[in-house]
């Protein structure tokens, strides 16, 4: 669990918005009154979807078929929520899931902090050759290993089992390369100070270093749970057991399957609801660090 | 960044003197009058500090990559699943097999569909909603941005069962918009001709906002002297976009195109839970494609060679992206 909690402890970073001086507040063109006006359109259409999802999810089955169709429910009831967690075990898959997500999110925070911290601040024989097959994972594409992978999980006798889910996501190479970019602005002289005074580099990492790269931890920890917590392809393939699935795969199992399902729009949209939800209240309690954490990988 | 070219060059020196701390070409300047700790100690360290993802990359990535490529010379089934060294090799007829395979090509012809139409409109409308957010926008931006980002950190599973929801016939959202202004709705996901254009629409949804944030620290480099000389000097707001906005966007626009194709070529999860495939297979992609005729039927040497094809065509568009992209730049 420190993984999860680890993001909130860090302070947001200081706005980059610039403050914009008094008297400017007046739209003084229409130019920004239309801006404004498509912004807010493209954001109904792009929220609209969730609005749906969200409203569907209390509404009755006569209102959920309703048409023209009814946007707000009239009657909120709760009896799509009742039925899904009759017909499917949620807290199970839920607890799978964070289960998964918290181990994926850790390991990679120790073992990409590490590489990225040898890369970025010990001179070694081969970091080039290692960083070159850094770069050269972020590019193939995760489709290419899952038969053999497969396999190998299966002679492990690791399918249904949290390690075979975990393992294959222990350490992204997207990770090495975000924890490197971060550590490189750490100033050598720091770290020479550090060994001078006789510090061992284990010491120097778990000490000096993390503690610097806060910031770059929570990154970090958000993309590697939210990583996990969507993963779909994966868990489907690892886990023949319904009783290891993680919530995506057991609400694909449940929205393709006729039978379970039954066509109920009302119980698909309360299952939906309760999948997005943790991941969208996340989100926007740590956004400056998703779009931080894009711009890093993304523009060096 | 600086010290970061300074740097780079030098594990190279390194391995002229590994194991020696006095090695002569330590570095320029003051450098050599400082102590360091011995080269044999960093080596330990540095090679110490790689074990760990070494090791889960060799087994979890490096193995697999190539033994896919093994397997896909193989007729390796079932079968093999407990006794994988029981495969037969079969040379390239998987590969032979797959083009003539009506359903192979179905499946990457809907996976380039898929790609052409959804990679510009996902760049474009991102491009658009970046300008926007950038232009005249500051007090809500946060909160704008937020909005359009949403998607992409949702679990894409259960925004495909929204999805299917909000597209269906009778009761959908769309097709209530169709019935109030009077015309019948169309079984988007149920008809050949629209199923495909729905998952377009669905995916340029859910990934216009990574464009957009990629855009916008695109944007936010550009310095701001360089806009105000250009209107200075009169230049327009559509003369400035395309003057000075682009050109300086290239990089970004290049990193935001080849990464939205890769994903896209990749395309699985849509299909998977909106259509299976269907109607007649017309949503049918090669990910998805893969995956059933691995997983479901266990012809897993064929399936190998159907991913290999894919990760071909995926270096490809990528190197020739890069090209195209970088030699407009000059």
């Amino acid at each position: 669990m420190s993984a999860t909690r680890a993001p909130g402890a860090v302070p947001a970073a200081p706005s980059k918005e610039p403050i914009r001086p008094q008297g400017v507040k007046k739209t003084r063109n229409p130019k920004r009154l239309l801006i404004y006006v498509l912004l807010a359109v493209g954001l109904l259409v792009m929220s609209a979807p969730f609005l749906w999802m969200a409203f569907s999810a209390f509404k009755t089955s006569s209102e959920l078929s309703a048409s023209p169709p009814v946007w707000i429910p009239t009657e909120w009831t709760l009896d799509n929520f009742r039925d899904l967690l009759d017909k499917l075990d949620l807290p199970l898959y839920f607890m799978n899931s964070v289960i998964v997500a918290v181990l994926v999110t850790v390991s990679n925070l120790v073992f990409c902090s590490m590489l990225g911290y040898a890369l970025a601040k010990l001179n070694f024989v081969g970091r080039n050759k290692i960083f070159g097959l850094v770069l050269g994972a972020l590019m193939v594409p995760g489709n290419l290993m899952l038969l053999p992978l497969f396999v190998l999980m299966s002679k492990l006798q690791l399918i249904d089992s949290y390690a075979g889910l975990v393992l294959p996501f222990a350490a992204g190479a997207f990770g090495v390369f975000l924890m490197r970019q971060f550590m490189q602005s750490i100033p050598d002289e720091l770290l020479e100070a550090a060994r001078m005074d006789g510090a061992g580099e284990w010491y120097i990492f778990w000490r000096i270093v993390m503690p610097l790269v806060k910031p770059a931890l929570a990154t970090l920890s958000i993309f590697a749970f939210l990583g996990s917590w969507n993963n779909f392809v994966w868990p489907l393939i690892a886990t023949n057991d319904p009783d290891k699935y993680t919530l995506p795969v057991a609400l694909a199992t449940f929205a393709t399957d006729p039978n379970k399902a039954g066509g109920s729009n009302g119980m698909l949209m309360a299952g939906a609801f309760l999948v997005v939800l943790p991941v969208l209240i996340l989100f926007i309690a740590l956004q400056r660090h998703f779009t931080q954490g894009i711009a890093t990988a993304g523009m060096k | 960044m600086s010290t970061m070219t300074g740097k780079a060059a030098q594990p190279a020196k390194v391995q002229a003197g590994p194991g020696t701390s006095q090695s002569p070409a330590a570095g320029p300047q003051e450098r050599r009058g400082r102590k360091r700790p011995s080269m044999g100690v960093q080596n330990a360290a540095g090679w110490l500090f790689s074990t760990p993802f070494l090791v889960l990359f060799t087994v979890f990535m490096a193995f697999p990559i190539l033994a896919t490529l093994l397997m896909s010379f193989t007729d390796f089934g079932l079968r093999n699943v407990t006794h994988p060294l029981d495969a037969n090799f079969i040379g390239f007829e998987n590969y032979a097999n797959l083009f003539g395979d009506e359903k192979f090509l179905k499946s990457l012809f809907n996976t380039a569909y898929f790609v052409v139409i959804g990679v510009p409109l996902t760049i474009f409308l991102g491009l658009v909603v970046a300008v926007l957010l950038n232009n005249g926008i500051d007090r809500a931006r946060t909160f704008f941005r937020v909005g359009f980002y949403a998607p992409v950190v949702t679990t894409i599973v259960a925004v495909a069962v929204v999805w299917r929801f909000v597209l269906d016939p009778s009761d959908g959202l769309i097709a209530g918009l169709f019935t109030e202004v009077g015309l019948t709705p169309p079984d988007f996901l149920g008809s050949e001709t629209l199923a495909m254009p729905s998952m377009i629409a669905m995916a340029v949804w859910r990934n216009l906002g990574t464009v957009m944030v990629l855009f916008i620290a695109g944007l936010q480099a550009i310095p701001t002297e360089v806009r105000e000389a250009a209107k200075l000097d009169g230049a327009g707001v559509w003369h400035e976009f395309r003057r000075i906005t682009v050109p300086l966007l290239r990089p970004t626009l290049l990193y935001a195109t080849v990464i939205t194709t890769i994903g896209y070529l990749n395309v699985f999860e849509e299909p998977f839970v909106m259509t299976q495939g269907g109607p007649s297979d017309s949503t049918l992609t090669v990910s998805l494609n893969m995956y059933r005729e691995g997983f479901n039927f266990f012809h897993m040497g064929y399936a190998s060679a159907m991913a290999y094809v894919l990760f071909v065509v995926i270096m490809g568009i990528t190197v020739l992206q890069l090209r195209l992209l970088k030699d407009n730049t000059k």
